[in-house]
């Protein structure tokens, strides 16, 4: 349904050219769940505002690649064509919910919006569509509580009305960008379960993008993991706990606290991530693999496939002289 | 050693009463580690508030190293204070952004020795930025130019300048990277051993409490509703809503 091929987006910065994603391609079919896993500055938010036509530009360009929905390039569609996109056929729910609804405006306003645009309905039929979203997600009293403006929701309930505006036009694409980060564990349940149930009934396909390697284990299909612009390994969900086929994703997984036994020094990746405005020649992790020669620094790796539906950008792994699963 | 005895602190608006620590009474030994876990609006944040002494208590008592905080008149509390620091969430918002890593530091330790100057004072941040993992020479340097780790490495270095006997962390972790956080969480534990400091490390993210603390308190409401070794805790949890926030965790399943 979604087809990205080699999406490339730069910024154009005084310090110089940053290569925010560079070369990033995946699918997407219809009611799938994908991940994009990644540490901040990889590149997994740019990749998916590119894709709405939302990268401030300048200093942002969109330097090549393709975004297919059913035929339409997204990266080429003029402004009018996005429109219709846009909250229509991909909608998108953030991480704060705080910021993204408006303050001043009535949540029934809010939410009544995309119909009054998007499927002409009137107002009070617009209306009781929108109590009725309310009520799906779990609002008590949505009839009332519809009147009220965001700042009388609790973190929780706001995460749970945007859930409500981002799905009333029955999308055909839900991105979530880190959705439960800034809520608390209970409530993070909640939100987590809510957007399944709510994918299911709907059948709409969900683009998650996060951090949090167990928030994708519970419920991606598939995930992708981004590194300094690029993707270096894509695999189902399963597999990438079971049989991880990258070092920087071992060494992402031996990092998470809870997987370490008590008492012990926590594994830790030296170093940091490097300057995307540097071009790298070879392997951009390799300044911090444990597993990397000096080969890794001369070629560029590309995403290879290590088993069925399982990819990885490692060159070393590819020539099968290092095996990360013994 | 730290040590609470059924510490209040009230709030009264809008003719209401808000118990925002009901109650709470706790004990943290030297080079030990109290996890602080609890949900938004628990009133952990207030409790370490008024431990450190920024919020007046209603009623109890507060012991440091067996010394009454709570009765102490507003000067004694600028003195003491030297003995209790805090380390913040979001170490952009918590470094004063004019200030180089150098002024940041040398302040600080100057609070406890107000007559390091010149080579010795240098040589002192100098091994203060050694034993949180930033090299010396990039003392000169302004917070906007070193990452969210680093930034935090400063924001510990700077609580433990005036060589404190007790550190609370409020959610050191929480806004960075898994990679970054475990080189924090690493430190540290380490400076605690190395400094036998005792330690209260505020979480929401029990998995990481579970690794590092050596005890945990679980607080709803503004009460203490569990208390225990860390493993206690995770492993045979007796209240409900410990049970409730141990089966929300997401875990990476296979």
């Amino acid at each position: 349904m979604l087809q990205v091929e080699d999406l490339k987006t730069y910024f154009h910065t005084r310090d110089g050219i940053v290569r925010a994603v560079d070369g990033v391609s995946f699918s997407l079919e219809k009611g799938q769940t994908i991940g994009i896993v990644g540490e901040s500055g990889s590149g997994k938010s740019v990749t998916c505002y590119s894709l709405l036509g939302l990268i401030p530009m300048p200093p942002g360009k969109i330097e090549g690649g393709t975004a297919k929905l059913d035929g339409l390039d997204l990266l080429q569609a003029s402004e009018k064509e996005l429109r219709k996109v846009r909250g229509k056929r991909i909608s998108m729910i953030f991480q704060d919910p705080m910021t993204s609804l408006n303050p001043y405006l009535r949540i029934s306003t809010q939410l009544i919006e995309p119909l009054l645009i998007h499927e002409g309905l009137d107002k009070k039929a617009a209306m009781a569509r929108a109590i009725e979203s309310l009520e799906e997600v779990g609002i008590p009293d949505a009839s009332l509580r519809i009147r009220s403006y965001p700042h009388e929701f609790s973190g929780g309930m706001r995460q749970r009305v945007m859930i409500a505006m981002a799905l009333i036009t029955k999308p055909e694409i839900l991105i979530a960008d880190e959705p439960t980060t800034a809520l608390d564990v209970t409530v993070q349940k909640e939100v987590l379960d809510l957007i399944k149930d709510r994918q299911r009934t709907l059948g709409t396909a969900v683009i998650f993008i996060t951090h949090d390697l167990a928030v994708v284990s519970n419920v991606c299909d598939h995930v992708h993991v981004m590194y300094a612009g690029k993707v270096v390994e894509s695999a189902p969900t399963n597999r990438l706990f079971t049989h991880a086929e990258h070092p920087y994703t071992k060494a992402l997984q031996r990092s998470i606290p809870a997987l370490q036994k008590k008492g012990e020094p926590l594994y830790t990746i030296e170093g940091l991530p490097p300057d995307l405005t540097k071009p790298v020649a070879g392997c951009s992790f390799a300044d911090r693999c444990d597993f990397a020669e000096a080969s890794c620094r001369e070629t560029a790796p590309v995403l290879k496939e290590a088993a069925a539906g399982h990819e990885t950008a490692c060159l070393r792994r590819q020539s099968g002289e290092i095996d990360l699963n013994s | 050693m730290l040590r609470i005895e059924n510490l209040c602190t009230y709030f009264h608006a809008k003719g209401q009463t808000i118990k925002a620590v009901d109650g709470v009474s706790l004990e943290v030994s030297r080079g030990e580690i109290l996890g602080l876990v609890g949900e938004s609006g628990c009133g952990k944040s207030t409790l370490s508030r008024t431990v450190m002494q920024l919020i007046p208590p209603t009623s109890g008592k507060i012991f440091l190293e067996d010394r009454d905080l709570s009765g102490l008149t507003p000067k004694e509390v600028r003195d003491e204070r030297l003995n209790f620091q805090m380390v913040f969430q979001d170490p952009y918002a918590s470094l004063n952004p004019r200030m180089t890593v150098f002024s940041t530091l040398a302040e600080a330790l100057k609070r406890r020795h107000p007559n390091f100057a010149g080579d010795e004072l240098s040589i002192k941040v100098g091994e203060l930025m050694e034993k949180v993992g930033l090299a010396p020479r990039f003392m000169k340097k302004y917070p906007h130019e070193f990452s969210g780790g680093q930034r935090q490495r400063i924001a510990i270095a700077r609580a433990l300048a005036p060589e404190p006997k007790l550190i609370i962390a409020d959610e050191p972790v929480s806004a960075l990277d898994v990679s970054i956080q475990s080189q924090i969480l690493n430190l540290l534990t380490n400076l605690v051993k190395d400094l036998n400091l005792t330690m209260i490390f505020i979480s929401h993210d029990l998995s990481v409490v579970h690794y590092i603390a050596d005890k945990i308190a679980v607080m709803q409401r503004g009460k203490i509703v569990e208390k225990g070794t860390a493993d206690e805790v995770m492993e045979q949890a007796q209240h409900d809503y410990t049970k409730t926030l141990l089966s929300a965790i997401p875990h990476v399943t296979r």
